[in-house]
């Protein structure tokens, strides 16, 4: 027994004595709120299957392999009725990462260029930003969307009347066609030299800073960057034939066929979502700049560093530091808000999983399958941003 | 979020917290413990489910929602109306929110079976059709090759499209719009070429347009719609009911029977009549209804042929004939098995 190995002196605390002490009684209510959370997720799970099975409804993910049976508008592979959900599936994640990535990149872009005009000693610039600003933060999305939508929709002509501001160039209520060249091997190469020429920047770039760390000696990465950048392609779409065949859309009945089309419904969702979120993107350029403080700036003048200088290499850097968390948070939200493509039919991952649901009647996985895509997506852009974050934070030496 | 997606959502926890043995064959006892029906209905269609100026919901689906209230307390307000999307629908019902479900709902194999509902007799044999612009120019859905379709996901009609234009070879490009007001004005600014959804439903649409005449329904139906009302599987009872009280409905216009005629019916002498009004009773008993039930819904509702000619008939804006509709002993396909 416990108790004799113990010294006479001390018995054994009874639990009642042993509940006294705080530490035990933190471990207590923690395994007890646990173990209540637990239960409850089993209790729901298990009375959802034993519901789902008595009223004989479909329950698990075989559906993703049968035909989908239903057509998506706009898609980034190829993708008919004849495709599995699984498929369809893929598409909607395409569509939603597509608007994703450029609607970060445009708002981070469009963001920062409101921010800094915000500061700016322009009495009339500044105003307009802070117009800008407080319209844009303060109408709801979705109205936005449908205002983008319906200004394309209803002003735009009808196909067989587009506008064409250049030769090949149709732009209508269809949206904006535009010729793309022919496959061919010469682009396939310019493409892939392109990569290459991508790696090499940076690779160069690398290798500039650590050269200039150590010796003081600068590299025209710049120059030599843009040289790479072009020459590489050019190179290679040269030595594989040149080829000048584009495909070009034309009328053809009711539609332009051909070339390549982006929809009234991802440039009204585009718009949407890059006006908005650039409003608050622009508070947050503004007030990560203006809390770097005068000093700093002034300090980088009085040696001599030019206003751009100071800005490249004194304040932005600086700012950077205070930035970068609640952008991420923008990144985010844009990402999820992009949600509401559905009220415009732009076939993002809650559309299709939406028409999915309804043609297979399972909620439940749909339901799920949405919430992992975003999980998924959001959960790495705040690893990227998180990364990066430490990137540019304070180094402590 | 999307309202869909919390709806969905809301119907998947509703799943998981409804007690298990909720609906075991209780949706009927349910029914006549909280003394009223409640319907699923369609957000706003005219004809089928619509609420009017006075805020009071007509149509088709609704009068046979207010003739199962008849049948079951004897009046028609019996009834409480849950409006629906066409992606809330099934949830709703699978959850238990709504009692039975009267969207113009097509009965499919899916639907009847995985999706774990019944289908009671059907309430209107529906197609599906296109709606084009006059200025089109074209007079046939096979001349539809290329065009761009507005259409409402999470229907038959979707899949019906996607369908169509496979079996014909030609390539069309789909809008695909959830609410019913934003796929309309997206056909109407001329995103779209083509607005297809059943024939009765491009009807009502085209009836609120403010100048149907430069609209064209095209001449092809290309898929069956047999709408009806919907309950889940688990109680056979109230599916039996749900099922009679539209036999009733086309019984009663079989026998001539209307609301006008139905107190002095009461007199007859033929057998049939009598089962039916419950005046030589057992048939309601054995459907643990009141043996006047049917009765109730022709002198509170009426009979099928009026329902139709209130709702959606030649008189109305919708303006439809009866066709595929009409009593089979007029060449329809509208059939009662015999009460007895």
């Amino acid at each position: 027994m416990a108790g004799e190995m113990r010294g006479p002196g001390r018995p054994q605390p009874t639990l009642i004595e042993r509940l006294g002490d705080e530490r035990v009684r933190a471990v207590l209510f923690q395994v007890l709120v646990a173990g209540a959370v637990l239960a409850l997720v089993w209790y729901l799970v298990h009375n959802t299957l034993a519901n789902l099975a008595r009223q004989e409804i479909a329950t698990g993910f075989g559906f993703l392999d049968r035909p989908s049976n239903f057509a998506i508008g706009d898609t980034l592979v190829d993708y008919s009725a004849a495709d599995s959900y699984g498929r369809a599936f893929l598409v909607g994640i395409l569509n939603t990462l597509r608007v994703a990535l450029i609607g970060i990149v445009l708002t981070t872009m469009l963001g920062t260029v409101i921010g800094i005009a915000r500061l700016s000693p322009n009495w009339l610039v500044a105003r307009l930003a802070a117009v800008y600003v407080d319209t844009v933060r303060n109408i709801p999305l979705l109205l936005q969307l449908f205002i983008w939508y319906s200004v394309i929709t209803e002003s735009f002509p009808h196909p067989r009347q587009a506008y064409q501001p250049l030769p090949g160039v149709f732009v209508s209520k269809r949206g904006l066609m535009f010729p793309v060249p022919e496959a061919h091997p010469g682009w396939t190469a310019a493409l892939i030299a392109l990569g290459i020429a991508v790696v090499a920047v940076i690779a160069l770039a690398v290798w500039a800073k650590r050269r200039q760390d150590a010796s003081g000696a600068r590299f025209p990465v710049a120059t030599t960057g843009a040289g790479l950048l072009l020459g590489l392609p050019l190179i290679a779409y040269l030595a594989f034939g040149a080829p000048t065949a584009f495909d070009v859309p034309a009328l053809r009945g009711f539609n332009f066929r051909g070339g390549l089309t982006i929809t009234p419904e991802l440039t009204a969702l585009l718009l949407g979502l890059v006006i908005y979120t650039a409003g608050f993107i622009a508070e947050i350029v503004r007030s990560g700049i203006l809390a770097v403080s005068r000093g700093q700036s002034e300090a980088g003048l009085s040696l001599g560093l030019s206003r751009g200088l100071v800005l490249r290499l004194i304040v932005l850097p600086q700012a950077l530091r205070i930035i970068i968390p609640p952008l991420t948070g923008q990144y985010l939200n844009l990402t999820k808000n992009s949600s509401l493509a559905v009220a415009i039919g732009y076939p993002d991952v809650v559309s299709v999983l939406n028409t999915t649901i309804n043609q297979t009647g399972q909620a439940i996985e749909g339901v799920l399958m949405i919430m992992g895509v975003y999980l998924s997506i959001s959960l790495s852009i705040a690893i990227f941003m998180n990364w990066y974050n430490a990137h540019v934070a304070l180094v402590e030496r | 979020m999307t309202k869909q997606v919390l709806g969905a959502a809301a119907a998947a926890f509703a799943l998981a917290l409804a007690a298990p043995a909720a609906y075991a064959g209780e949706t009927f006892d349910a029914v006549k413990a909280k003394g009223f029906v409640q319907c699923g209905v369609n957000t706003g269609l005219p004809g089928f489910g619509t609420p009017d100026s006075n805020g009071v919901w007509t149509g088709l689906d609704v009068d046979f929602c207010r003739a199962i209230a008849a049948a079951v307390f004897g009046d028609t307000d019996a009834v409480k109306f849950t409006p629906l999307s066409a992606q809330q629908r099934f949830t709703a019902l699978q959850s238990g929110e709504i009692d039975v479900l009267l969207r113009n709902t097509t009965w499919t194999v899916t639907r009847d079976t995985s999706l774990g509902l019944n289908f009671a007799p059907v309430t209107f044999y529906d197609g599906q059709g296109f709606m084009v612009t006059t200025a089109l120019g074209v007079s046939s859905a096979y001349e539809l090759d290329g065009a761009t379709v507005c259409v409402q996901p999470g229907t038959t009609t979707e899949l019906n499209l996607a369908d169509f234009f496979r079996a014909n070879g030609m390539s069309f490009e789909p809008v695909v719009i959830e609410k019913l007001d934003e796929v309309v004005g997206a056909f109407v600014s001329g995103r779209c070429d083509v607005y297809t959804t059943d024939a009765s439903g491009l009807a009502g649409t085209r009836s609120t347009f403010p100048n149907p005449g430069d609209y064209l329904v095209l001449p092809e139906l290309v898929s069956k719609e047999p709408l009806g009302p919907v309950v889940r599987h688990g109680d056979d009872q109230w599916f039996d009911v749900v099922k009679w009280v539209v036999f009733a409905t086309i019984q009663a216009e079989e026998k001539g029977i209307t609301q006008a005629n139905v107190d002095e019916t009461l007199e007859s002498t033929d057998p049939v009549v009598q089962r039916l009004l419950g005046t030589n009773p057992g048939m309601g008993e054995a459907l643990g209804l009141p043996d006047d039930f049917a009765y109730q819904i022709i002198k509170l509702v009426g009979n099928y042929g009026e329902i139709f000619a209130r709702t959606v008939g030649p008189d109305t804006p919708l303006g439809l004939e009866r066709g595929l509709n009409a009593l089979w002993t007029d060449g329809g396909l509208m059939y009662s098995p015999p009460f007895r």
